[in-house]
């Protein structure tokens, strides 16, 4: 059990998300980064639906009200508690009366806080997932008390565990596929490349536009949130590009999933996220892949330089696999 | 026809066109992929189909050719039933904000902008932009507007509002750039209902007009009425 004494940026309780209700017109919501996500709970053996508090450019302060074991991953965050700062991607025992404090820093956006057995909430639509903008759940304040479920085993062999190698090295510049970033699944920068799959409407764009596209640096825009991502082209050293369409009817609206990439008339990118409409009227370019929105998710507004490289549907699917695996299954260190 | 979005999601694009028998069609084969068990959900809309997995369970291919097994039972004659619903609707005055600016620039009497809007079925064409919000068509010719040039801050619940070829009603406060002509009582979207929607896409929708000062029908009395 814990309580929420202060709070700034954005926090809510996300579960894997909300499915079956996108023919309705309601987002499919979840975690923004679901790497950070699945592995916040593997670290506490969570059922791996199990929410967890998403924290977005702020900071959270938890009063411990009973024994637990929580577990902290993400990028761009570090948490304190009185003298002791603890390393991201762990999970430590908090004795009740403790506090904690999850403090921003630089790096990422999103932090994911677990607690050993999940956090019990209303299950609305069969999700706990928390959708502000359609009403349902809200957003955490200060005040909040979060109760939790039973944890799955005894708290001291869930505490003290970590993935050693995420979150260690944020300087992998080419990406997941970089051999040199070893074993670590999930290297998180600020100068991505994220792997995309054309998608239908790639040829409404001219041959140039797909070029500027796949040459061009991005970053993230300031006004960002959990439904999507507008990125700018960098101006230096050549203009901002935009995106130019040779096809010049309108789409009409389709479905969409969270990584599509909507092309407006400004001819810069929007990527859908987890609280995106269900469906969109922009032609879209590519999809980033699942493998890869983590990346995105944690780019910094402003601060990243994001590129893109073309993938295909097979092997986006294999690395993926690969990566979520070693979010679910990674091997536990303790050193206990 | 059948093209990746994504490594989770396959768009089936049926044509090109916002048409009723072509919208028919994709509501027939959304019918149909819902005996696909390896499917997690779909989203009809006017001329495709997104069909959402998971890739951990499934390839691409394996979907897609389950998609194409269902596609090739689809034929002219495959219909899904229908819901037909009645809405009450009280048009114009204060719950009706754009109801004399828009019969003003049609040229329509109050009485002609009531009855050319009330008197035929639409259909529920897709659901999106925002939880429960239902695109419905086509208008007659004579209802045709652009959507406003600055969208409002806040349109109310329950708005029914008109653009383009198409009539739509706000199922929360929200944003909006359509033409609000009236309100219904009834309520479109309550999450913590075990029926949250009102509407589902492919439902057949028909105005009634309410007098002004009537009674309000109470909403579970007219939530929806089959025929």
């Amino acid at each position: 059990m814990l309580e929420i004494i202060d709070l700034t940026g954005i926090a809510t309780l996300q579960d894997l998300g909300r499915r079956g209700w996108n023919k309705f017109g309601v987002p499919t919501s979840g975690p923004m980064d679901w790497f950070a996500y699945q592995a916040a709970n593997s670290l506490l053996d969570n059922p791996p639906n199990s929410a967890t508090i998403e924290l977005g450019l702020g900071e959270i302060t938890l009063h411990v009200l009973r024994n637990t074991v929580i577990s902290v991953t993400g990028a761009g965050y570090e948490v304190e508690n009185y003298i002791w700062t603890f390393p991201l991607w762990t999970s430590f025992y908090v004795r009740a009366g403790w506090t904690v404090r999850v403090k921003k820093t630089s790096g990422g956006n999103w932090a994911y806080i677990a607690i050993a057995g999940g956090f019990d909430s209303p299950i609305i639509m069969n999700s706990r997932s928390t959708y502000l903008h359609g009403g349902i759940g809200s957003a955490l304040k200060a005040g909040d008390v979060l109760h939790s479920f039973a944890p799955t085993t005894d708290l001291l062999k869930l505490a003290a565990r970590s993935f050693p190698f995420v979150g260690q090295d944020l300087s992998c510049p080419h990406g997941v596929q970089d051999k040199s970033c070893g074993t670590n699944p999930m290297p998180y920068s600020q100068t991505p490349t994220l792997e995309v799959i054309p998608a239908p409407q790639a040829d409404w764009f001219t041959p140039e536009g797909i070029r500027t596209f796949y040459e061009s640096e991005y970053t993230l825009s300031p006004s960002f949130d959990r439904m999507g991502y507008r990125l700018n082209s960098l101006p230096s050293p050549s203009p901002a590009k935009a995106i130019t369409k040779k096809v010049t009817k309108e789409l009409i609206s389709e479905g969409m999933t969270m990584g599509s990439i909507q092309i407006p008339a400004d001819g810069q990118p929007i990527v859908m996220m987890a609280d995106a409409p269900t469906t969109g009227g922009y032609p879209k370019v590519a999809n980033v892949t699942r493998a890869s929105l983590p990346l995105l998710a944690q780019c910094e507004a402003g601060v990243s330089r994001i590129r893109f490289r073309e993938t295909t549907t097979e092997a986006a699917q294999e690395n993926y696999h690969v990566i979520a695996r070693s979010a679910l299954f990674a091997t536990k260190q303790s050193p206990y | 026809m059948l093209k990746p979005l994504g490594d989770s999601a396959i768009l089936i694009q049926l044509g090109d066109e916002i048409h009723p028998t072509l919208n028919a069609r994709v509501h027939a084969l959304d019918a149909l992929l819902q005996f696909i068990p390896d499917i997690v959900e779909t989203v009809p809309a006017y001329c495709t189909v997104l069909v959402h997995y998971d890739p951990l369970r499934s390839t691409y291919n394996q979907i897609k050719n389950l998609i194409e097994e269902k596609i090739s039972l689809l034929d002219e004659s495959t219909h899904r039933p229908s819901r037909r619903l009645e809405i009450p609707v009280l048009y114009g005055g204060a719950s009706g904000v754009d109801f004399e600016s828009v019969a003003t620039t049609l040229a329509l009497s109050p009485s002609e902008l009531i009855h050319l809007h009330s008197e035929r079925e639409y259909t529920v064409y897709m659901m999106g932009f925002t939880p429960g919000f239902p695109y419905m068509g086509i208008l007659d010719e004579r209802l045709v507007l652009p959507r406003m040039s600055t969208p409002r801050t806040r349109v109310p619940a329950g708005s029914v509002a008109i653009a383009g070829s198409q009539t739509g009603i706000y199922p929360l406060d929200s944003p909006g750039g359509w033409h609000v002509i009236g309100w219904t009582p009834l309520k479109l979207f309550d999450p913590m209902s075990e029926n949250p929607f009102l509407f589902a896409p492919g439902d057949i929708v028909k105005f009634i007009p309410m007098e002004s000062g009537s009674l309000l029908p109470s909403p579970t009395a007219c939530r929806w009425n089959p025929k």
